[in-house]
């Protein structure tokens, strides 16, 4: 790989790798059973300068913002590079989130540019949420059809500059792009992320789970997610790696990508994990008594040879069929996102599949702690990557406390949001929100939360204030949205749900009407957004002198409550 | 050619046998996620049965945000 100490800027390291691994493969993009494309790192270069050109012709220059709303595909990284190479801050958005969001983030973020597809590119037009970003003057959108109404935007194919655009330096200190972690409804979370941080994270990532040219790496999580960004581009590129994107999730293609493409790393949530794990215990189960005897015995030899550490041509050897059906040089299955229980990562690892167990947070730039599998942990979420400090703050008797980071690879701050810096950042600290203790060996064990949100299975940061405008107007006294965790505290991080608190106005009853509004704006929502069930509460909220809700407050005056009768399920 | 009717009825019968429900228990206004408890990965198998049935295919994206059967019929119509 290269050596990232010599580079300032996240953009300086791919352009250099591009030269290095010109003729290794980077990019494979898969449509189903359809191989789309594939490029060389040359080719790669080749695509990007064009684009890069006619942004500079344009007037895109250093500093200036520009966004990516997409799915996984070469494009994405296409341009990513492009804005880089220009001197630009990316700020990658979830595609999957609603035009109305998208749009309130585009403006928080002051991006100038927006990069997207034609699908996409079709409801963001016309939301009505377009007219409040104003600040965004240029869309270029992929894909769209030849006779489309592009709605002012302008095809990203035909946006091609000639000769040779000009590299614009960055500083290690500069921001490199803005994450958004949250704040969709609420207070946006733009997590500013410097080219330092991405430097440092990645030399950490690579230290444990190397990239090397050959290694590919199965894209699944989305790009603008941390994770992906990292270990999905810029780690797999600057050790002249290859990434193989699908345009599909469906499992079956999933499944199948595995042997076809050799993959050789994947990063998952628990959701795809276990839904993985699924359907192999389903074929395992259907094995005749005979079979399914023998596999039992060589999972238990397996198991016993692999306890203290990997051994990977052995588990391919012993449980041939399992291996080929991962395509054979599977290295590691890299989890993250969310909390992963332990049986689940227990149940790969006694396949002879490394599962590489981690956590992280965008603030901290991706990757916290990681399993190194020396020897392998599933109740822990593994050790501080190099260059990592963790403490545990006001640890408990049990050792129990807030797990604050301190590192080069985290953010510099909240976008636009001084006060929210200070209260996450304190002497250098991230305050990550999170209950955690260190062991003896130095493994983190994480065992709940201090702050008000959830992570759902699919690795989705839910923060309930982001929530509260869609029950906005509820005919109600006053209402408020909480994590039932942040009420009644569990040593758990699975299974995290939301709360609706409703305060009804003197005589009113919780009846059928109102029910049904509040299910109504429910459904409004994206299905993992929503609120589980509603908690009557007929005391007026605590508030601040500008009326804020005192949530803390509220909060420990419903865990007086009995949560089991208190939460009427939706 | 099916019209939009015929089409979410076959979406709500292909649906009702995929998960092996009483017939006439689904209705088109019905949010598969709560209705079926099902999650994001289990909607995109039901997608595959469907784009075998009705011999389409369904980008991703098509669905995206899509959670009752109504506007999953109408995505698919417009495919048909």
């Amino acid at each position: 790989m290269l050596d990232l100490s010599q580079y300032q800027s996240v953009g300086e390291a791919l352009r250099e790798a591009l030269e290095r691994f010109s003729k290794e493969v980077c990019l494979i993009e898969a449509d189903r059973e359809r191989e789309k494309d594939r490029l060389t790192f040359a080719e790669f270069k080749k695509r990007a300068l064009p684009l890069a050109k006619a942004l500079q012709e344009a007037g895109f220059s250093e500093g200036d913002r520009a966004s990516i709303i997409m799915t996984n595909q070469s494009k994405w990284l296409i341009s990513a590079y492009a804005i880089f190479f220009c001197g630009g801050v990316l700020v990658p958005l979830d595609y999957k989130l609603t035009p109305e969001e998208q749009w309130q983030l585009l403006r928080h973020s002051g991006a100038t540019l927006l990069i997207t597809e034609y699908p996409i590119w079709r409801q963001l037009s016309v939301s009505v949420g377009r007219a409040a970003a104003a600040n965004v003057k240029t869309v270029l959108v992929t894909e769209a059809p030849a006779n489309a109404d592009l709605a002012g935007a302008q095809r990203w194919e035909e946006f091609r500059g000639e000769g040779e655009p000009r590299f614009v330096p960055r500083r290690r200190s500069d921001t490199a792009s803005i994450v958004y972690s949250s704040g969709t409804g609420g207070r946006p979370k733009g997590c500013m992320m410097t080219h330092e941080n991405y430097l440092e994270q990645c030399v950490a990532l690579t230290s444990i789970y190397p990239f090397w040219p050959g290694v590919r790496y199965l894209s699944i999580l989305p790009t603008n997610h941390a994770i992906d960004f990292m270990v999905g581009f810029f780690g797999p590129f600057t050790c002249g790696a290859a990434v193989v994107h699908l345009r599909t999730l469906r499992p079956e293609y999933v499944r199948e990508a595995f042997p076809k493409y050799k993959i050789t790393y994947v990063s998952l949530v628990p959701l795809v994990l276990k839904n993985l794990q699924k359907g192999l215990q389903a074929r395992f189960d259907a094995l005749p008594p005979g079979k399914r005897k023998v596999f039992n015995a060589l999972v238990a030899i397996n198991k016993a040879l692999t306890k203290s550490r990997p051994r990977l041509g052995l588990s391919r050897l012993l449980l041939k069929q399992v291996h080929e059906a991962f395509g054979g040089e599977l290295l590691a299955i890299i989890v993250g996102g969310a909390f992963t229980e332990p049986q689940t990562l227990q149940f790969f690892y006694d396949l002879g599949i490394p599962v590489a167990n981690g956590y992280g947070l965008t603030e901290a730039g991706t990757a916290i702690t990681v399993n190194d599998l020396k020897p392998f942990r599933a109740d822990t979420v593994g050790k501080p990557l190099p260059g990592m400090e963790v403490c545990i703050l006001n640890p408990a008797p049990d050792g129990v406390g807030e797990v604050a980071v301190r590192s080069k690879t985290v953010m510099s701050g909240y976008l636009n949001d001084p006060e929210l810096t200070a209260e996450t950042i304190v002497d250098g600290w991230l305050m990550t929100g999170d209950l955690g203790k260190l062991d003896e060996t130095g493994h983190l064990q994480l065992s709940g939360r201090k702050k008000n949100m959830i992570v759902t299975e699919e690795g989705k940061n839910i923060y309930p204030e982001d929530i509260e405008k869609t029950f906005e107007s509820l005919p109600v006294k006053e209402f408020c949205v909480f994590a039932a965790n942040y009420i009644w505290p569990k040593r758990s991080m699975t299974g995290e749900q939301l709360v609706l608190v409703l305060h009804l106005d003197q005589e009113q009853q919780y009846d059928e009407q109102l029910h049904r509004d509040v299910t109504v704006r429910n459904q409004r929502l994206l299905n993992y957004k929503r609120v589980h069930g509603v908690i009557l509460f007929d005391e007026d909220f605590p508030r601040t002198a500008s009326l804020k809700i005192k949530r803390n407050e509220l909060a420990a005056r419903l865990a007086k409550l009995d949560s089991a009768a208190a939460i009427r399920p939706l | 050619m099916r019209t939009l009717e015929q089409t979410t009825q076959e979406v709500l019968d292909l649906a009702t046998k995929h998960f092996q429900l009483p017939a006439g228990s689904l209705a088109p206004e019905d949010d598969f996620f709560k209705k079926l408890g099902i999650d994001s990965l289990q909607t995109l198998e039901l997608l595959s049965r469907l784009e075998n049935h009705f011999a389409i295919e369904l980008p991703d994206y098509e669905v995206q945000g899509v959670s009752d059967f109504k506007t999953l019929a109408e995505r698919i119509q417009s495919r048909l």
